[in-house]
């Protein structure tokens, strides 16, 4: 394929020193590039604060502490109708944060699975994940999203034949319903005492290491780890009498009420998103991990190193460098499709603040670029941190 | 890069100098050679297209009107269907000229939106639609269900000063169009679905079995629905106003679609001064005399479009009520054209 | 074997006169049950793999075969024909539907007498595509500029109408179906290349200006998701242009989409222009060439070819984010599934399926097809580069 482009001179003698001196050119046009660009901004600028103000629509940022009066029927925060729109705001950010990091998690979890399904020796294996990555990558996340949505509710029963879940909760097509736990103020202790055990774990993991350097000798660090992040608090926990209380969902006249409610939106989007994400998760782990030369492999056993071992110190450090950058892309795909919670009636960021706050402000501008903004910071701080991991990996790679 | 921005630049450039040239809605539809009416696309009895494209409504006939009123051609309107949430942003970014989607008159929208509402061409209240099996008799019964409801809608807000009001729990479920919220509540999703009556009426033919699901008797809130322009243009605001109240004439006068012909005859001052062979009502609104005359002849007065749209004549079956003239008990009354 | 034969003599009998037919494999190495051992049951985890993936699949496909073929009703005319009876209580997908809402699923609203505007852009764009994309065929050069230039503007005035040549004006807001899906992802595709291109080029500059907002585009836009970009296109930009100039509301989604998929375009251009060596920019410029003779002469042509198996991938992801536009409103392809699954004419407990089932048939149909030939071509340059 080729790329038509009859612009600029092309005629390289340079007769007239000025025009085809190419700093001065350079500059030329970049100085032609600015100004334009900055006539398209003005324009815009100029026309949008027109249009407005023709339309006498109000602007500013004044509305972000009026009453929202609507509702939001999944709140991790306090929230209610006498709330504002700043609250809702809050509100909805946080749904995309949960929806985004659990996502996240399950995707991880169950990309690696697929990736390294894809590579296994059994042949059913390998074929069952080959198929279910060429569909799910060939179908639009929005047509899987509203599938799911459908199946979850129609799979599920109606809330008089919920399903009762041991341990006191209820699935129906209302969401999934656990008790809630409660804690007394004794829990501290036990809080404190995870702290501690994380610190205390991390410290020996450290002394561990450098000992094991100093004279190679190795310790039980896995076992010891968890002893201080788990046993520890445990006990505490025990000790100060289990300082907590479920309170049980029960059922009502409509729908169940107490405990911890899931609801079946959050469910689908969840599910389509995890779903979705594995199976390009999958795709970046077997291509790390086929970027790894079998002679790294043969090399660490010819050196005495054993098969976990190796796959621990050798072939996945120089995988994960590969794995990485792909990897984030896909986190941040992962956020920015949460958005996508608008079609199946999950209230996130874009359902909440660039749905019904924007409606009913009628501040399209304002709520947009805010929208926007979020997005855009979760984005560029994601790309920093995975930068700095980048030049980290590139360091101890010389 | 750069010449693409040129591109941009030019055309920018060209549109900057066509806005000087005219700033009138009218003049701007006239030259465009038809209406564009922002409409709702899937509410049965406002603004709905077959498979053919061809829509039908009441809110459709109000624009039908316009174009008739304008054109003397009632298919001149370009039906824009517009979602609750996108509604007025493409009345205010002149997407469409006016927006005729149900659209409920509240201050808010009227001042800090930039919007004029022109008049009310159905008095609507809100209320609630239930599956039968669950027995229940009263919106206060519903304490603690869970209720679909469309986003970006009067409609959510109610719900919710509601529930506030009677100190009962409420479990709002809300979607982005209508469509999606009467299918989640098809599906179990939701106890209730809530909507102006009107679109309950219609919602419910659009339900697997309608037969099993009733209507509460609360209204829980008015709704007066109508026309939508933006602020800034009189003349156009006034062709708005006058299109309906037209319309309400002449069903008091009982002009109808069939006998308009025989009224021009007629020495009735009000029916002369309706029908332009009196005065000049027509040109003082910037349109012709027969302005009237051409709506009654293309769309019918308003009683006709009632009965055709939402009335006895179609699927829904509302009765007249609130939207009955003023002289039967109703609520439609028109400023005397004078 | 005859030399030896007439030297030995004949009558000895412990000379093997005839080569031993070779013995067979055990039966557990070779033929199918040394495959199955091999690749199915190696060890006690395999085997506990296999299992559980043959209850995987055993869970799934039988039941969607019978539900999508076995049970499926393919005429019918109403929805009673859909609904489980006595004869029938088993009822899988709903075809009848499909058949029957398949000129709306296709073309919208589009005037039925207008409907052959809507066939004819179809096959165009198919002679386009598959000039394009094969390989071997005739005047290829040629067919790059019908596919970006020619028919773009035949399409135009055959889908939007001319009324001087006696085609009526069909709006935008009467397309519809697979014609509007086409159409996004069409626009998409032809207008992401080439802006993908100057983007990655400026993104390389040295000039410092035209860098920055080059760095400044591409990252906002990849930052951002897609329908924030197409809320903003739909709701803002009406307002960034003088009011009289009101672009028409499917024009403001292709602008959004276009310029969305041009940032991701950019992107995959610059790693391929990045994969080039120093020693191509240096040759080129110790022979004279300008910077744009060197671009079209030599970098592009050799960077654009490495990365056409990355541009048809981000055509694919393009392809699927076309089904994005039904969120703002334009009735694409879903919307028009959608809009006929809530059809009370159609309502039956399949109904939602059927319509899901088809729209996945159709989208992985396109979306399979693109990824499949991305591979050929990445074979076939793999095999070029080998020589």
């Amino acid at each position: 394929m080729t790329v038509i482009d009859t612009r600029g001179p092309d005629s390289g003698k340079p007769r007239v020193p000025l025009i085809y001196n190419p700093k001065v050119r350079g500059i030329a046009f970049q100085v032609l590039l600015c100004a334009l660009i900055a006539f398209l901004v003005w324009e815009a600028v100029s026309n949008a604060a027109d249009n407005l103000a023709r339309a006498k629509v109000a602007a500013g940022f004044d509305f972000w502490n009026h009453t929202a009066g609507f509702d939001i029927s999944q709140t991790l925060i306090e929230y209610s109708t006498a709330s504002t729109y700043g609250r809702a705001f809050w509100v909805g950010l946080l749904n995309t944060l949960l929806v985004a990091g659990l996502g996240i998690v399950f995707a991880t979890i169950l990309g690696f699975i697929v990736g390294i399904a894809r590579l296994s020796t059994n042949w059913l294996v390998s074929k069952v994940a080959s198929v279910y990555v060429e569909l799910i990558r060939n179908l639009p996340l929005l047509l899987q999203l509203l599938f799911w949505y459908n199946a979850v509710l129609k799979a599920l029963p109606e809330m008089r034949d919920s399903l009762v879940i041991p341990g006191g909760g209820f699935l129906n097509n209302r969401g999934l319903f656990l008790p809630q736990p409660t804690f007394h103020h004794q829990a501290l202790a036990t809080l404190i005492a995870i702290g501690l055990g994380v610190a205390l774990a991390i410290a020996f993991v450290v002394w561990a290491k450098r000992r094991q350097i100093r004279t190679g000798r190795q310790s039980p660090v896995f076992t010891v780890a968890m002893f201080f992040v788990v046993v520890l608090p445990g006990a505490v926990f025990a000790l100060t009498g289990f300082p907590v209380e479920f309170m049980f969902p029960e059922k009502g006249r409509f729908n169940i009420r107490g405990g911890i409610e899931v609801l079946p939106e959050f469910m689908a989007l969840l599910f389509g998103l995890v779903v979705y994400t594995a199976a390009f998760i999958a795709e970046v782990v077997r291509a790390g991990i086929l970027s790894v030369s079998k002679g790294q492999t043969e090399a660490a056993y010819s050196l005495g190193l054993r098969p976990r071992p190796t796959l621990r110190l050798v072939i996945i450090p120089q995988a994960m460098r590969v794995i990485i950058p792909p990897l984030t892309n896909q986190y941040l795909n992962l956020t920015k499709n949460s958005s996508l919670a608008v079609a199946v009636g999950y209230p996130d960021l874009v359902q909440v603040f660039a749905g019904t706050v924007l409606n009913q402000t009628g501040q399209a501008v304002e709520v947009i670029v805010i929208t926007m903004a979020v997005y855009l910071i979760i984005s560029l701080v994601t790309s920093f941190l995975m930068n700095l991991y980048n030049r980290r990996v590139m360091l101890v790679e010389r | 890069m750069t010449r693409v921005l040129i591109g941009i630049a030019l055309a920018a450039a060209l549109g900057a100098t066509a806005s000087v040239a005219s700033a009138q809605t009218l003049n701007t539809v006239k030259q465009r050679g038809n209406l564009n009416c922002g409409a709702n696309g899937t509410l049965p009895g406002f603004g709905l297209p077959d498979a053919q494209g061809r829509w039908t409504g009441l809110d459709v006939d109000y624009c039908k009107a316009i174009a008739a009123a304008i054109f003397n051609d009632p298919n001149k309107v370009k039906f824009v269907p517009l979602t609750a949430r996108d509604r007025f942003t493409a009345l205010q970014s002149g997407d469409v000229d006016v927006l005729a989607r149900n659209t409920t008159w509240t201050s808010s929208r009227d001042t800090s939106l930039g919007l004029n509402f022109t008049a009310i061409n159905y008095f609507d209240g809100q209320g609630f639609l239930v599956r039968k099996a669950l027995k229940v008799n009263s919106a206060l019964e519903l304490n603690d269900a869970a209720v679909c409801v469309q986003q970006g809608t009067t409609t959510e807000l109610n719900l919710a000063d509601y529930f506030r009001a009677n100190k009962m729990k409420l479990k709002t479920v809300t979607f982005a169009t209508s469509d999606e919220a009467v299918k989640a509540y098809d599906a179990g999703r939701c106890d209730a679905y809530t909507t102006d009556a009107s679109g309950l009426a219609g919602e419910r033919l659009r339900l697997a079995n309608s037969n099993d699901h009733i209507m509460l008797p609360e209204i829980i809130s008015k709704e007066p629905l109508g026309p939508v322009v933006r602020h800034g243009d009189d003349q156009w605001f006034d062709i708005a106003k006058w299109a309906h109240y037209a319309m309400v004439t002449a069903e008091e006068l009982g002009i109808t679609r069939a006998n308009v012909d025989d009224h021009m005859k007629s020495e009735n001052p009000d029916v002369k001064r309706l029908l332009g062979t009196e005065g000049k009502h027509g040109e003082a609104l910037g349109l012709t005399n027969d302005w009237a005359v051409r709506i009654i002849k293309h769309v019918g007065n308003y009683g006709e479009s009632f009965e055709r749209n939402v009335g006895q004549g179609s699927n829904l079956k509302i009765a007249r009520g609130l939207n009955g003239l003023w002289t039967k008990g109703g609520l439609q009354y028109a400023p005397p054209l004078r | 074997m005859s030399d030896i034969a007439t030297m030995t003599d004949a009558n000895l009998a412990f000379v093997q006169r005839a080569p031993i037919a070779p013995m067979r494999p055990p039966l557990t190495e070779a033929g199918a049950i040394g495959w199955l051992r091999k690749n199915l049951f190696s060890s006690l985890f395999n085997v506990v793999l296999t299992l559980l993936c043959a209850l995987l699949v055993v869970w799934i496909v039988p039941p969607m075969v019978k539900f999508l073929i076995v049970d499926a009703v393919w005429d019918g005319a109403t929805r009673i024909d859909c609904l489980p009876s006595p004869q029938r209580p088993e009822v899988g997908a709903c075809w009848a539907f499909v058949i029957e809402r398949l000129g709306f699923f296709t073309y919208g609203f589009y005037p039925f007498e207008e409907r052959w505007r809507v066939d004819l852009f179809f096959a165009l764009l198919a002679v386009g595509i598959v000039w394009l994309a094969w390989l071997n065929a005739p005047a290829r050069g040629l067919a790059a500029i019908n596919f970006f230039v020619v028919v773009p503007i035949l399409s135009y005035i055959l889908l939007l109408g001319w009324p001087a040549i006696g085609l009526p004006r069909v709006e935008t807001t009467q397309w519809g179906g697979v014609l509007v899906t086409i159409v996004v992802a069409w626009v998409g595709i032809v207008v992401s290349l080439p802006l993908g291109i100057l983007l990655a080029l400026g993104r390389r500059s040295r000039l410092p200006a035209v860098r920055l907002f080059s760095v400044i585009f591409i990252e906002f836009v990849r930052g951002v998701p897609l329908i924030t970009v197409l809320f903003m296109a739909s709701v803002m930009l009406p307002l960034f242009v003088p009011d009289t100039w009101s672009p028409d509301k499917l024009l403001r989604a292709l602008v959004g989409v276009a310029l969305f998929a041009s940032a991701y375009m950019a992107e995959v251009v610059r790693a391929g222009l990045q994969a080039m060596p120093k020693g191509q920019y240096e040759a080129a410029m110790a022979v004279g060439l300008s910077y744009w003779q060197m671009m079209r002469l030599i970098i592009l042509p050799q960077a654009l070819k490495i990365t056409i198996p990355n541009i048809v991938n981000s055509y694919v992801a393009l392809f699927k984010d076309t089904t994005l536009v039904f969120i703002v409103g334009i009735f694409d392809f879903l919307r028009a599934i959608e809009a006929a699954r809530i059809d009370p004419q159609w309502a039956t407990p399949v109904t939602s399926t059927t319509g899901y089932a088809f729209a996945a048939i159709f989208y992985f149909i396109c979306c399979y097809a693109m990824s499949r030939y991305a591979r050929y071509v990445e074979a076939r340059l793999a095999a070029g580069d080998r020589r």
